[in-house]
């Protein structure tokens, strides 16, 4: 059987290549991709999830609590060079009640708060400090 | 970046297990911290593919290879993949290799049926299960 290059599973990489295909097809420009390449975009891609957890999980505050949360993600989101790609998707969280401040402020200095976008995240399971979405 | 689609997205029970794998024994990972990792990988993979994509068009081809990916890798400031990526790839090709011959032994007693030829894989499923890797003899071609 394959060798076990990555803990836990004794299959080569787990995550399915069909899947990791139709997402490098949604980018407009890739005409066809190799199946060598299809393989090593899979499995770079659980190397990525390993080193992301890791690596929030080190330098996070949820280390402190044995979890890894949201925060820890953003946070290294914002911190770390290498994952700043991730910037937009992973923005930092504050209570709704500090955001309306920094709403009614900006109005008051007269700049105008133009792109801020109301989402709601589905899944709010964290502590209750977490109630909007601020790009960053 | 489009919309995000199901497709898009990889499944919750892989991307588990690999974070906890990862990770020691006994961390907890919350709902959102696993959704929010799950989203960032399917980002990798774009930016992983347009990166290597780059690379392929600057040798003037129209399909993405193995250096493709490798070179995006580094691009990205993701060189300490490089070389576990290598080993895997050695290790997936004398897989495939082995199970092309497999195949052939397979078809000789066969009697000549036509089971595999190059296939688009769109008939996959497309759920969470995890699936055993495409046996793909030769390159994709988009039609």
């Amino acid at each position: 059987m394959a060798a076990r290059l990555s803990g836990g599973e004794n299959r080569l990489v787990s995550l399915p290549l069909s899947r990791i295909r139709v997402i490098m097809k949604s980018s407009p420009e890739v005409s066809s991709i190799n199946q060598d390449a299809l393989f090593l975009t899979a499995k770079a891609t659980e190397l990525f999830v390993q080193y992301l957890a890791t690596y929030s999980y080190k330098h996070g505050r949820g280390k402190e609590k044995s979890a890894l949360t949201y925060s820890d993600l953003s946070h290294t989101a914002e911190e770390c060079e290498t994952f700043q790609f991730l910037a937009d998707i992973l923005p930092k969280k504050i209570l709704a009640s500090k955001y309306l401040k920094m709403l009614e402020k900006e109005k008051r200095d007269g700049a105008v708060g133009g792109d801020d976008e109301d989402e709601e995240e589905e899944d709010d399971d964290e502590d209750e400090s977490v109630e909007e979405d601020v790009g960053s | 970046m489009a919309e995000r689609p199901e497709d898009l997205n990889l499944p919750n029970a892989v991307i588990t297990r690999i974070i906890k794998e990862a990770l020691p024994d006994g961390v907890n990972i919350s709902k959102e911290a696993r959704s929010a990792i799950s989203r960032a990988a399917s980002v990798f993979v774009l930016y992983a593919t347009s990166c290597a994509n780059n690379f392929a068009m600057k040798g003037k081809r129209k399909t993405l290879n193995a250096g493709d990916v490798l070179s995006a890798m580094e691009e990205m400031e993701f060189q300490r993949f490089v070389a576990p990526l290598k080993e895997s790839l050695e290790v997936y090709r004398r897989e495939q290799k082995g199970k092309k011959e497999a195949r052939k032994d397979k078809d000789k007693k066969a009697d000549s049926e036509e089971q595999d030829k190059s296939r688009e894989e769109e008939n996959d499923d497309d759920d969470e299960r995890m699936e055993e890797e495409e046996p793909n003899e030769e390159e994709e071609v988009d039609n």
